[in-house]
Order: structure tokens, then C-alpha cells, then sequence
């Protein structure tokens, strides 16, 4: 056999799946989206043979092909659609040899299918150890396929399912479970209860087929560890305080953790900018790379350390087991703000980054309640924020030790943004509650999968692989906008820009040559066309505090938060030649109506507030257009935070003026 | 009575559904006639619950479990 074939990894969630996936492909494998949804891809490649290569794709999760998320509608468009790109040669069902009774639920659907099909009996490792015999010759005849048992933990089993795939065309095509099927039933009167009859015919020819063909010794101990974690986890009192303070445990582990790495990356690119500088001849290029593309690149890779410890706990929580606990303790509190328990981990996945958080609200099964958690979720303080917060926190509040040192008014004006951030995403989803209509009936099932040690490689592969994809959307936005900010600023309309120099010279015959160098350089910002287009919007965002300067790093920063800082660092440097950090400029600059400092703790307020709200980040509203099917729900989101933020900021500063 | 009654640690057979209105991925996942379930974990306010139904573990909520008849052993 040569050549390339399609094959697909089908099975429940928490089967080991994408374990198998990991070690049969490695690293040599991409996420993406399917074309159309954004729910994630996972593709890889590996050699069967010398002389045949696999495609290998990890379906989503899914307990049926009669979908109800949309995790599920992919799986079995995948599966269903001859004419698909994706439509494969060869299935393969991944299950666990623990729960084989449910998952062979699934294998039986898919064995209707009429593709080759085999059967990946997984966690053989495990197996041994409870005791568990399974008659396999036995299964493979009733279930007409090849079954390898596999351990994708340790290897076992690899080579043997190699072997099965490559003569993957001798495999039986034929439906497994038919006995009963051309029986009449007469309770089965609908379509609907057509399916329910033949739902619970397969879970009796299943029971039957393990009953006879599976056996394990007693599970006493798994029961007794799992019962025992349970009763820590989700003990009715217990169980929300470990989740407060894991949560908190998170956040603070986030912060200390990625503070020396992200100082570094820091310095690493602002010594890069000079190091540039230096190296290249003075002229428009140099600038370009120094001042907008680098620090521009730099503001992407300093949020690394951060999104990667965040993916890093929130995978370690999912792997464990956890995740699920978290999902039944928090249901009954999320409700009665149109969320579900499944809820927590969008919100939670949020402070690292909305786009994947979104990603995460596809196995809630209401339309409201994942519609609501995709609207809200964006207000959770996400790591773009975080420069922007610190920056201006560290300008306009005093730092003062608080309870005898252990908290500081830097760090908890920072603490307080990220409840704000939480309190108003539950705020907005009361409110969407009360005025959205259910479409359909609504349900809510979940799985409590066994607690399990994570796979180290699983989670290495999957934050290394969630990193990358963040990196590199985020970053080419970044460094377009970087260019184009910079090129705004370099050009302007007209004689203003190009005799600068002149009439500064000619309005100040006075000042020595070199005052009148900076004069030029701020006479020349504010008369290109990014200075023009600040001047434009200034009486909108007047009342708000903010001046010209301001106005642009808001404007660019409408594509993505990040860029904030950049901007301003882009049109400080551009404004003055003087050797000050970004942080120093801003804190010199001086309101030429009041002749206060422009960032005062009013507009600093305003403009941390303002941040908080808006939805300034064309990932975010790419992905929900996407997972809403349209432009409705992102343009309203959008709407309503941007405004609600306008509204706020305008507060806030008439107050504390 | 319903699999919503049953207290913490019973165990009960599922007798029948209701069916019109019970989603059909409840009945793929465990809930169904005859299986035996047990409920091993109710929530504050009995909302949701944490069951083992036909061998697996799940949660649902009490609007669910009380469309689900049982008997008990």
C-alpha cells in the first residue's frame, strides 16, 4: 500500500483522543478553523508505513451523531459529507477501556456510516491495573472490526494499530448492531421516538455484548478516590471556597510567575530598537523598524509568558477532571444571570484571551445561554489589557503601602479593574436574560469524567500550540497597524508638514537650536495626517479628558488593545528626540488649556475605565460573527460596550475633574 | 416518583421518560428505561445533580431529573 490517505479520530470527549492524535503526529501538526466555523481544526501528518502517509484529523468531541452543540455538528458533517474535503478513508474510534459502555455508543453510530472503521481501545495501561479482561476476539466479531489496544500515555499498542491502518481496506463495512432493527415498535410513533427506542436498543446491545465479553475485578479503589476527591471538590461548602481560591491561586501564580519574563522580553526589544538604530543609516527605513515595527512586535511577545501560564492552568484544570467540578458547582449561581455552569470556562479562559474563551462556549447546548456567555465574555480583563492598566496605573496612582505592606494602591487599583471586569460581564448577561427570547427548548447535560494526573506532553503540546496561534494572529495585526500608524506619522497633508521647520523657526526666532528641533517634531505631529485625524475626533473624546494624542493610540487601538502603548510610544518618540522612557514623556506632558499634567488621575480613571468597556479588538469580533452566523450580535456587542464605556469614561471624568 | 426526589446516595431504576419533551442525547448518554441510577452528588438547593446512570457519570439539572420516573430498588 502507497500513497496518502484520510483518517479521522472520532470519539467521546475525555477518551484520550487528541493523546493519540499527539503521539501518532507530534509536533507535525496545525490547528485551524474548519472554512465557514471557527471551531478549532486539528490536523497533522504521519508516515503508516515508509511508503504511506496518513492525514490525520482530531474530530471534536462528540457523544452522538444526532448533534446538540456544535462541537457535535462538525464531527458529523465531517463524517456525513461524501463530497467534503475532509471526508475520510478510514475512521478511527478512539474509547477508554474504563468506559467502553458509554463509548461504544458512538461507535455503533458511526459504524452505520458504512466507512472502515476501527476500534482504538484506550488507557490499556490502566486496564492492567484494575484487573480489567476483555475478550477481544469476541468483540471484534460482534462489532465487525479490528481492535487495537492502545496505550497512547507510554506507546503500547502504536505499531499493532499501524498495522490495522494499513490494510485498512479489508476491514469490514458493514453496520454492527442490525438484530432488532427492522422489528416493529409500536411505542416508536414519532421520529423522535423512533430515535429513542433505537438509542436505548444500542445501549442493550452494548450492555449484553460487555456483559458476556468484559469483566473487572473490583473497582473499589478507583470508586473510593474518585468518591473522596468528589467530596472535597464539590462539597457544598468546601468545594466554593478551593474554587475562589484556586481561581485567585491562578492569578496571583499569573502575575509573579510571568513578571521577570515578561521584564526581559522588555528589554530585549527596546535594547533591539537601539541596537537598530545604531546599526542601520540614519533615514525613513531605520525609523520604521525601530520605532514601529519592533516595539510593535514587542508588545505581542511580552503578553507570551502570561497567555502561556493562563493556557497552561486552564488546560491542567480541564485534563484533571476539575473543570467538570467547577461546571457543577457554578451552574445553579450562573443561572439566574442567563449563564450556564459550562459558562465558567469562557469567563475564565477570558482573562487570558476572548477568542479562545469564545471557542470554549461550543459544548453549551441552549442557544441563550452560549449566545449571552459569547456576548459577555469580552469584558473579562483580558492579558491586552493589562499593559495599557499598568501603564496608566503607574502614572496617576500613587503607589502607598495598604495594610501594613501587604497590599499597595497600585496593586489593588489593579485587582479592582479585573472585578470590574468580571461584575460587569455578569451585569450585562442579567440584562441580555431578561431581554433575549429562548429559542427552542433548552437542556443541559455534562459529563463528570474520572479525575486523572495530566499528560505533561498534553499540555505542552496544547499551550504550545494555543500560544502560537495566538502570536501569530495577533501579531500581524499588530505590525500592520504598526506600520501604518508609524507611516500616518511620518507624512502629512500639505505645507504645515513640510515647512515645519520654517515656521517654527520663523514664530520662535529666539529659542536655541535645540528647542527649536523638538518645536519641529511636535509642530510636524500634529500637522501629518494620524495628528490630523487625533485633531478630528478631539471634540468627541474632550469631555472625556483626553486630547489629540490620546485620541489616536484610542483610535488605533479599536483594531487591538495592545497597540495602545505602542501608539504612544510611536508618537512620543516621534514627538521628542530626548532620551525619556514612554512612562516619563507621558508623565511631562501638559495640557496646554489647563496647564496641568494631561494623564491626571480624572483622565487616567477615564481612560482605565474606558478600557475596561470597549471592544476594541477585531479578533474578538471577527470570531463572534463567526459563532453567531452574522453581523448582528457583533455590531450590537459592540454597540453596547463601546457606548457603555463613552458613557462611563464621560462620568468618571466630569466627576473627578 | 422522580430521579429528582431520590436523595443523595439512592439508587432506583429508571422506569419510563417523558419522553416528548425529554432530549434524545439524555436517553444516548445513560438515561434510559431500565437503567439503573444512582445519584451520588445534589447540589446546594438540590440543583443540579450529579448522577451515574447505565455506568456513566453525569450532571443534570432538576427541570430534567424531574421528567425521569423511578423506581426504587
Amino acid at each position: 500500500m502507497s500513497g496518502k490517505i484520510k483518517i479521522v479520530l472520532a470519539g467521546n470527549p475525555n477518551t484520550g483522543k487528541t493523546s493519540l492524535f499527539n503521539t501518532l503526529t507530534g509536533l507535525n501538526q496545525k490547528v485551524g478553523n474548519y472554512p465557514g466555523i471557527t471551531v478549532e481544526k486539528k490536523q497533522g501528518e504521519f508516515k503508516v508505513t515508509d511508503s504511506l502517509k496518513a492525514t490525520l484529523i482530531d474530530l471534536p468531541g462528540a457523544y452522538s451523531l444526532h448533534p446538540s452543540t456544535l462541537d457535535e455538528e462538525v464531527a458529523v458533517n465531517i463524517l456525513k459529507e461524501k463530497e467534503g474535503p475532509f471526508f475520510p478513508d478510514l475512521v478511527i474510534v478512539v474509547t477508554d477501556v474504563e468506559n467502553l459502555k458509554r463509548n461504544l455508543f458512538l461507535y455503533t453510530q458511526i459504524k452505520d456510516l458504512g466507512l472502515p472503521t476501527i476500534l482504538a481501545i484506550n488507557m490499556l495501561d490502566k486496564a492492567k491495573k484494575k484487573g480489567i479482561d476483555i475478550n477481544k476476539e469476541e468483540l471484534e466479531k460482534k462489532l465487525k472490526t479490528k481492535i487495537a489496544l492502545i496505550s497512547s500515555a507510554d506507546r503500547t499498542g502504536i505499531n499493532e494499530l499501524k498495522n490495522l491502518i494499513v490494510n485498512y481496506k479489508e476491514l469490514s463495512t458493514e453496520p454492527c448492531y442490525t438484530e432488532t432493527k427492522n422489528i416493529v415498535d409500536e411505542r416508536a410513533t414519532t421520529e423522535k421516538l423512533k430515535q429513542q427506542r433505537d438509542a436505548i436498543k444500542r445501549h442493550l446491545f452494548i450492555n449484553e455484548l460487555l456483559a458476556n465479553n468484559y469483566t473487572r475485578k473490583s473497582d473499589k479503589q478507583k470508586k473510593e478516590v474518585r468518591s473522596l476527591l468528589d467530596k472535597i471538590f464539590i462539597h457544598n461548602v468546601w468545594g466554593y471556597f478551593i474554587f475562589f481560591g484556586l481561581m485567585l491561586l491562578i492569578f496571583q501564580a499569573l502575575f509573579s510567575w510571568s513578571a521577570l519574563p515578561m521584564d526581559l522580553i522588555d528589554e530585549f526589544f527596546a535594547g533591539l530598537s537601539e541596537k537598530t538604530r545604531a546599526a542601520l543609516p540614519p533615514g525613513n527605513f531605520t525609523e520604521l523598524l525601530a520605532n514601529g515595527v519592533i516595539p510593535g512586535v514587542g508588545g505581542v511577545v511580552i503578553f507570551v509568558p502570561q497567555i502561556a501560564f493562563l493556557f497552561l492552568f486552564i488546560s491542567f484544570l480541564e485534563e484533571s477532571g476539575y473543570m467538570s467540578r467547577a461546571v457543577f458547582l457554578m451552574d445553579k449561581v450562573m443561572r439566574p444571570f442567563g449563564l450556564s455552569g459550562k459558562s465558567v470556562v469562557p469567563l475564565v479562559s477570558g482573562t487570558a484571551c476572548a477568542v479562545p474563551a469564545i471557542l470554549a462556549t461550543r459544548n453549551i447546548e441552549g442557544w441563550k445561554e452560549r449566545l449571552i456567555t459569547i456576548l459577555v465574555t469580552p469584558l473579562t480583563t483580558c492579558s491586552a489589557r493589562l499593559p495599557v492598566y499598568i501603564m496608566i496605573i503607574s502614572i496617576v496612582i500613587p503607589e502607598k503601602k495598604l495594610l501594613g505592606g501587604y497590599l499597595n494602591t497600585q496593586g489593588l487599583s489593579l485587582g479592582i479593574l479585573y472585578l470590574l471586569g468580571f461584575a460587569s460581564a455578569i451585569f450585562l448577561a442579567y440584562i441580555f436574560h431578561k431581554t433575549l427570547k429562548e429559542r427552542g427548548k433548552t437542556f443541559f447535560i455534562a459529563e463528570m469524567p474520572d479525575y486523572k494526573v495530566p499528560l505533561p506532553k498534553n499540555i505542552l503540546i496544547n499551550v504550545f500550540e494555543k500560544t502560537k496561534v495566538f502570536v501569530l494572529q495577533a501579531g500581524k495585526i499588530i505590525v500592520a497597524i504598526s506600520i501604518v500608524l508609524w507611516a500616518l506619522a511620518s507624512f502629512g497633508p500639505g505645507d504645515d508638514f513640510n515647512n515645519a521647520e520654517q515656521i517654527v523657526k520663523q514664530e520662535n526666532p529666539q529659542l536655541t537650536e535645540v528647542e527649536i528641533e523638538a518645536k519641529v517634531e511636535a509642530k510636524k505631529l500634529e500637522s501629518s495626517y494620524i495628528g490630523k485625524l487625533g485633531q478630528f475626533i478631539e471634540p468627541a473624546i474632550k469631555p472625556l479628558g483626553y486630547d489629540w494624542k490620546i485620541g489616536i493610540a484610542l483610535i488605533t487601538s479599536f483594531a487591538a488593545r495592545e497597540v495602545f502603548i505602542g501608539s504612544l510610544a510611536t508618537i512620543y518618540s516621534v514627538g521628542t528626540d530626548e532620551e525619556l522612557t514612554i512612562k516619563e514623556k507621558m508623565k511631562s506632558e501638559i495640557n496646554p488649556d489647563t496647564g496641568k499634567p494631561i494623564y491626571n488621575l480624572a483622565t487616567g480613571i477615564s481612560l482605565l475605565l474606558f478600557y475596561a468597556f470597549a471592544l476594541q479588538c477585531m479578533s474578538t469580533v471577527a470570531v463572534v460573527k463567526r459563532e453567531t452566523n452574522g453581523w448582528k450580535w457583533p455590531l450590537i456587542q459592540m454597540f453596547i460596550m463601546t457606548g457603555a464605556a463613552y458613557i462611563v469614561s464621560l462620568i468618571a471624568y466630569q466627576i473627578l475633574k | 416518583m422522580t430521579l429528582a426526589e431520590l436523595k443523595k446516595g439512592e439508587k432506583a431504576i429508571i422506569i419510563k421518560n417523558d419522553e416528548i419533551d425529554l432530549p434524545l442525547k439524555i436517553v444516548e448518554m445513560g438515561c434510559m428505561e431500565g437503567a439503573m441510577v444512582e445519584v451520588i452528588q445534589k447540589n446546594f438547593l438540590s440543583d443540579p445533580i450529579y448522577i451515574k446512570a447505565n455506568d456513566s457519570f453525569l450532571i443534570i439539572r432538576k427541570d430534567l431529573a424531574s421528567r425521569i420516573y423511578v423506581e426504587k430498588e
